[in-house]
């Protein structure tokens, strides 16, 4: 193994390594953003806009991420809609990790047994008040294995930005591959680099699903 | 004489094909204790659910005082606040302390000064005897102890007419005394109450009348005494039949006299 | 009303290839998937022994494969072997064996996870009625195990359909490397194929992925 190869590149996996979880945290508020509204929209069962959150979630969660890069990116332009790389990556994802988050954010809602929602009623509290002080903060707290879950998943998924031209994790390694051959110096950083990124919010998830464990439904 | 606080007339429920309450009227006056007995599945629990609005209703009217209750009616929530129910499940709010829990509704529903609410919560506390445990989670309690909190909840929203669904039903038989104590005191302080139970002795004690529901109807209804002395009809006489159990010994000696007669 | 491109679809034997290189990829799916179900099962079942050593190897193992991208994985395989073993693989053999190593780890993963949520009373009363531990394991924790596995199989088969489209990173030429190639020849006779070809691909993979995640989801009502 050569070190000083190793050290060589450092810099420019740093730099990319920040481009990812830049484009990656940025995607995923946008997933979040779009899940929470899919799965309030779902829960409420609110008409026409409940069909187009479901017919939404269908066609992002069986389309891989590549393909909607590719299309965002390269279809897209041809039709008017020109966008640039980083945007194209965070869009892709947002769209993807949205059905993700929704289903989440759904599935938390619904643990909620219905009659906890009767009893908020049966004090006199409105629709919003029993959304806001009773179900979100006991959806929450159910969702977040399955949030984390999808946060892990989706900064996974960041890997396919090389793929419209983002000089990310992937792009470095490739690049420099077929630049200086150190194959295994660069695959190492690579690995490295995402164990770095990947590994703390693992724990993370770990360790916030155990301490919120509490918030099982029926007091 | 104490007036009319909940009118029910002709009251219909139904859910897909099966009629669950058919024609169903009666009134409760102020202060007045309704205990409501019956089989399982002969509608008791719908029909506290329908006087809330938690069921939709396919026919007939109720009224508390002046204000129809309807569900999806504008005021719904208002006429809420004057009608307390306490369920079998407890259903506490598990992600909030037991003071959180009593305290969220007057406070938010009913905008009133947190200080007033809580001192009125611990007082209500301390009257069931868990002031100490004011700021424990609902899991750290014991099912005894949730109902009272779920009990002194409705209470802090100072409601007209309390309802209460089988609330020991869930509970160990230890617990289910703490909890009924807690009733008893409502009802010597004049609260209105309506309380669906299998309960018989406390349903003997503390009614002021009784009311045997049977599949959706109203079979019998009285004063306590009479009906659990002397029920009227069949179906009330075959129901609290079900409560007592003949002596095994009469049955084993029966069955050992035809053994040896036999033999 | 503005050229979606496409007409390129029509032309020649353009969807013929654009279907040929789905189907490389849907082959590299159904091998993987029919190796790396069974290996993991096999894994889940040895995640259950008590022996701390295969239990340690076997968890680090799992944990890397499941938190490494799947395109990391593919290029460690696809160039890493040609540096160190001096192996010639194909990008096609590479994609195969990531997608079995992977699969395998969920599978097992799976597999445990189904195993530990058969509640412990089901073994007890089993025992209590006088069943042997083959007997209960045969009877009543299999059949259990298998009803909860099965969608959740599906859906990690849907998972790795989807993961297949990757490969065109490694020079496989599956179904995104024929349409580059089809819009590259057009780029003069239909400058939007893009459009039309990325379209039409994305079609095609909704209607590979859908029908199997209704399949998941319709046995998962079915036997909850």
């Amino acid at each position: 193994m050569n070190w000083t190869a190793i050290a060589d590149y450092l810099p420019l996996y740093e730099k990319a390594a920040v481009l990812t979880v830049k484009l990656g945290v940025l995607g995923i508020f946008f997933a979040i953003i779009i899940g929470l509204i899919c799965a309030v929209i779902q829960y409420y069962h609110i008409p026409v806009l409940k069909t187009i959150a479901g017919f939404y979630i269908e066609l992002s969660r069986n389309t891989p991420l590549l393909i909607q890069l590719f299309f965002i990116y390269y279809g897209l332009p041809k039709v008017g809609i020109s966008i640039s790389p980083s945007v194209c990556g965070v869009s892709g994802l947002a769209f993807l990790g949205g059905s993700y988050m929704a289903e989440a954010f759904r599935s938390g809602l619904e643990a909620i047994e219905p009659i906890q929602t009767e009893s908020a009623y049966s004090l006199g509290m409105s629709r919003m008040q029993t959304m806001r002080y009773v179900i979100l903060p006991q959806a929450f707290s159910i969702s977040v294995p399955a949030f984390m879950a999808n946060v892990i998943f989706l900064l996974k998924e960041t890997s396919v930005f090389s793929a419209v031209s983002l000089m990310d994790l992937m792009f470095t390694a490739k690049d420099l591959i077929g630049l200086y051959y150190k194959t295994t110096e660069c695959l190492f950083l690579l690995v490295v680099f995402y164990l770095i990124i990947l590994l703390p919010v693992s724990l993370l998830g770990s360790l916030l699903e155990r301490r919120l464990k509490y918030a099982k439904p029926g007091a | 004489m104490a007036e009319d606080l909940l009118k029910i007339e002709h009251l219909v429920k139904k859910y897909e094909d099966n009629t669950i309450l058919n024609d169903i009227s009666f009134n409760v006056k102020q202060g007045e204790v309704i205990v409501i007995v019956g089989p399982s599945g002969c509608g008791k629990s719908t029909l506290l659910r329908c006087i809330n609005a938690l069921e939709p209703i396919q026919g007939g009217h109720i009224y508390l005082k002046d204000d129809e209750v309807m569900a999806g009616g504008a005021n719904l929530a208002k006429l809420r606040q004057r009608i307390g129910m306490v369920f079998q499940s407890y259903e506490l709010f598990p992600h909030l302390t037991v003071i959180e829990n009593i305290t969220l509704a007057p406070m938010k529903v009913q905008k009133r000064a947190r200080d007033e609410v809580e001192k009125e919560a611990e007082a209500l506390l301390k009257r069931v005897g868990l002031l100490e445990k004011k700021n424990y989670y609902p899991r750290e309690l014991s099912g005894g102890q949730k109902q009272r909190v779920a009990i002194v909840r409705a209470l802090c929203m100072h409601p007209e007419i309390l309802l209460f669904d089988e609330v020991t039903a869930a509970l160990d038989p230890e617990m289910v005394r703490e909890v009924l104590d807690v009733i008893v005191d409502l009802a010597a302080e004049g609260k209105t109450m309506m309380i669906v139970t299998h309960e018989m002795q406390f349903a003997k004690a503390i009614a002021d009348r009784v009311i045997f529901i049977d599949s959706g109807s109203i079979v019998e209804e009285g004063a306590p005494e009479a009906f659990f002395e002397s029920p009227k009809t069949e179906r009330a006489k075959k129901f609290l039949q079900t409560f007592t159990f003949e002596d095994v010994s009469k049955r084993r000696a029966a069955a050992s006299d035809s053994i040896s007669a036999s033999e | 009303m503005q050229n979606l491109g496409l007409e390129v679809l029509f032309k020649g034997k353009n969807m013929i290839r654009l279907l040929g290189g789905l189907w490389v990829a849907l082959k590299i799916s159904l091998i993987s998937v029919a190796i790396s179900i069974p290996l993991g099962i096999l894994l889940g079942a040895m995640m259950t022994w008590k022996n701390p050593i295969v239990k340690a190897i076997l968890r680090i193992y799992l944990e890397f494969i499941r938190i490494m991208p799947q395109m990391v994985l593919l290029f460690v395989f696809y160039f890493e072997t040609t540096k160190a073993f001096g192996w010639d693989l194909s990008g096609e053999t590479a994609s195969i064996i990531v997608f079995i190593l992977w699969g395998a780890a969920e599978m097992s993963d799976l597999v445990r996870g189904a195993f530990e949520s058969i509640p412990k009373h089901q073994y007890e009363s089993a025992e209590a009625l006088g069943f042997t531990r083959a007997q209960t394991l045969t009877y009543i924790i299999i059949p259990q195990t298998l009803r909860r596995l099965l969608p959740l199989s599906i859906n990690l088969i849907t998972r790795m359909i989807k993961t297949t489209s990757l490969v065109l990173m490694i020079g496989v030429v599956e179904v995104l490397k024929v349409a580059q190639q089809i819009i590259e020849a057009n780029r003069m006779t239909s400058p939007n194929a893009a459009f039309g070809v990325y379209l039409t691909i994305f079609i095609m993979y909704f209607l590979a992925c859908w029908p199997i995640s209704m399949l998941a989801r319709y046995l998962e009502k079915k036997w909850r």
